[in-house]
């Protein structure tokens, strides 16, 4: 198990307020890792820094056997790289249909004139994504009137559809019943058996479940890490998090 | 509907998972909206020509309905570029704009060329190469007080060279200026500004007279084809209708083909979020700069079509007020579809030629006379804001109420599948 992100000594200040604070972290390939911690630690941000939403002022991420410098590369070429991301808000294309969502997600070549010219048929492939995540009935559907559990799994099935090394997965079990929280727990599991996943959660519970390695976040450091049971004994952990009232229901990360 | 149907196996096949896939696997031509615009425009091209020969329909109706092709064109791409991948360009109007004054170019100065070697053959001796040069430079600049040539008429008595520029002048311009905009994310309404701002710029400099192009002047004559003095309008007119049909049947095909599969998805997927695009490793600048380039290269064919047929093209033409009413009547006609455009351009022109040209009966209030010549364009601004308000979807919208209530109509509609179009309906 060699390390697939190596995160190292990274800081990111908005306005003069450290979201992020030499922060160090590194999952291997396979590896499911849960990141938690309270509202503001700066889980958002940490996402943000990987996939290239926002660069660190100091520090280097590095991804891959190359070792390669995510904070060089855009968005979209992070992305190819097999960086994959599901956000908190499920974020799909309201106005397409759920087989052209997926299909714009599956892994393939991207450059406008490949996309253009060559239209390899993508039915079969949109249609395996479509049954591991419930969806085959809603192929033709628009995504916009799906229900929001349902747009969570249409947005699962795209990170799935791009096949990256490497899943970024914010708040996956947010606004499910416990029937679909039990599904997504195996589905994240599954593809931890390959691939390097992390996991951004609220829910302890759902963290419980996923058994795995877990990592609390707090204003910006990585502030424990190991097993839940591990970190939740962790005195400073139960100080600044498990301490207080739980505040459930986050709606926007810093 | 709010629960999901968690286990994948949930039997439940949807017979219309296939109906819904398969208008896209289904090849272009056979494709409803492209067989039925296909079919209405040979039909008005064919009537028009007809009706033109029998000496039913003026020359200039002819024009007219040329030159709203060419704007139906123009709107296409429009609707393209901002429509579909939701860059509101307001500077597409200066591509038609060169494209024009390329064409127009080769027009004016052949036609001089011909006319200055005719006098001058009267002349005991032959004319010199720079000889025939001066009179040209006289005959084409000497309105604005010159006889020099400029470098841009290098090339302007070669066919070729000069149809090229009308395609790959504003191709240029636009995969420059786009590539310096989408490079630094430039988005909204501030590209908006800074394409209306170089438009504005393109035409002040085109009002100068040492511009090289003849200043306000603009461009004339352009109805005439060197060497064709024989053939007369009606004839060129409906040649030039012809190649505008052809023109924008061909650029419906491939816009069309355009906005299907995975490339119109990713097209409205930068319009409706481009960040989420760029997390599925899609390069959202190379496919603005492709559509913004690609647009622009189609526009400036719309404007060499349309010049020859209106005759004159000034600086004037460019004026940014021209690009506002590109993107009005995409408005008007529905962004997003591409029928909307054409529908939008030919309605809104249309009309608009109707109104300015004193067709429309002045209405005399009493104590105010409205005259259509002044008030069409308070009519137009106060239809856009409607529009806009009470319809996004334009006249393109009422083309869905059809088809819906069409498609509810139709009985071989399992009782499955009709539940689920109730659904999808309501929301």
């Amino acid at each position: 198990m060699s390390a697939l992100l190596e995160v190292s000594g990274v800081s990111k200040s908005f306005d003069g307020f450290k979201a992020i604070d030499n922060l160090s972290f590194s999952v291997a390939e396979p590896e499911l890792r849960a990141i938690i911690g309270p509202n503001g630690a700066g889980k958002t941000t940490f996402m943000d820094l990987v996939t290239g939403k926002t660069r660190p002022d100091t520090g280097s991420i590095r991804y891959g056997e190359l070792s390669r410098d995510l904070t060089k590369l855009s968005e979209a070429q992070i992305a190819r790289a097999g960086i994959g991301r599901k956000f908190q808000k499920p974020t799909v294309f309201e106005d397409q249909t759920v087989f052209e969502n997926l299909s714009m997600a599956l892994a393939s070549p991207r450059s406008p004139w490949t996309v253009l010219t060559r239209r390899p048929s993508m039915e079969v492939r949109a249609g395996e994504v479509a049954e591991r995540v419930g969806l085959t009935a809603h192929l033709a559907r628009r995504a916009g009137v799906l229900s929001h559990g349902q747009k969570q799994w249409l947005e699962i099935g795209m990170l799935l559809a791009q096949e990256p090394r490497l899943l970024l997965v914010d708040e996956p079990a947010a606004g499910m019943t416990s029937a679909e929280r039990e599904r997504t727990t195996e589905m994240l599991v599954e593809a931890a058996k390959e691939h390097a996943v992390v996991v951004i959660e609220h829910d302890m519970e759902f963290v419980r479940r996923l058994n795995c390695r877990v990592t609390v976040l707090h204003e910006g450091r990585a502030l424990a890490e190991g097993s839940l049971d591990h970190v939740c004994a962790d005195p400073r952990v139960i100080d600044v998090y498990l301490g207080r009232p739980e505040t459930e229901g986050e709606t926007a990360d810093a | 509907m709010t629960d999901v149907s968690v286990s994948p196996s949930s039997g439940r096949k949807y017979s219309g998972e296939r109906e819904g896939l398969a208008p896209r696997s289904r090849p272009l031509i056979q494709r409803p909206d492209v067989l039925i615009f296909l079919a209405i425009l040979a039909l008005v091209t064919i009537c028009a020509t007809v009706l033109a020969q029998m000496g039913y329909v003026s020359t200039s109706t002819v024009k007219l309905l040329g030159k709203t092709l060419c704007l139906c064109l123009a709107a296409l791409a429009m609707d393209l570029v901002w429509g579909y991948t939701g860059i509101l360009s307001l500077g597409h109007f200066a591509f038609f704009g060169i494209g024009g004054y390329a064409i127009g170019m080769w027009l004016m100065w052949d036609r001089t060329e011909l006319i200055v070697l005719e006098t001058l053959a009267q002349n005991p001796l032959p004319p010199t190469p720079l000889e025939i040069e001066e009179a040209i430079g006289a005959q084409i600049f000497g309105v604005v007080g010159s006889t020099e040539i400029p470098w841009l008429w290098a090339f302007a008595g070669s066919l070729p060279v000069q149809l090229a520029a009308a395609v790959l002048v504003p191709g240029l311009i636009a995969l420059v200026f786009g590539w310096l905009a989408f490079r630094s994310r430039v988005a909204g309404v501030y590209l908006s500004i800074l394409t209306q701002a170089g438009t504005l710029a393109l035409s002040l400099w085109l009002f100068q007279n040492d511009s090289g192009l003849r200043g306000n002047n603009g461009l004339s004559g352009l109805q005439n084809l060197p060497g064709l003095d024989d053939v007369p309008q009606s004839t060129i007119s409906l040649w030039f209708l012809w190649a505008s049909a052809l023109a924008l049947g061909g650029a419906y095909l491939l816009a069309s083909w355009t906005v299907s599969g995975r490339f119109g998805s990713v097209l409205r997927g930068i319009r409706d979020d481009e960040a989420r695009v760029r997390f599925l490793g899609y390069e959202v600048e190379h496919y603005k700069l492709a559509i913004f380039t690609g647009t622009a290269m189609a526009t400036g064919i719309a404007g060499a079509l349309y010049y020859p047929q209106a005759g004159i093209v000034n600086p004037a033409e460019i004026a940014p007020i021209a690009s506002i009413y590109l993107a009005v009547w995409v408005a008007i006609g529905g962004r997003g579809r591409l029928y909307g455009a054409v529908i939008g351009a030919a309605f809104v022109s249309l009309l608009s030629s109707w109104f300015t040209g004193g067709g429309a009966p002045d209405i005399d209030l009493g104590f105010y006379e409205i005259k259509w010549t002044d008030w069409w364009l308070v009519l137009l601004g106060l239809t856009f804001v409607l529009v806009t308000l009470f319809a996004p979807k334009g006249l393109g919208g009422l083309v869905d109420l059809w088809t819906h209530r069409r498609s509810t109509r139709v009985d071989d509609l399992g009782p499955d599948q009709g539940s689920l179009r109730a659904e999808e309906d309501r929301p």
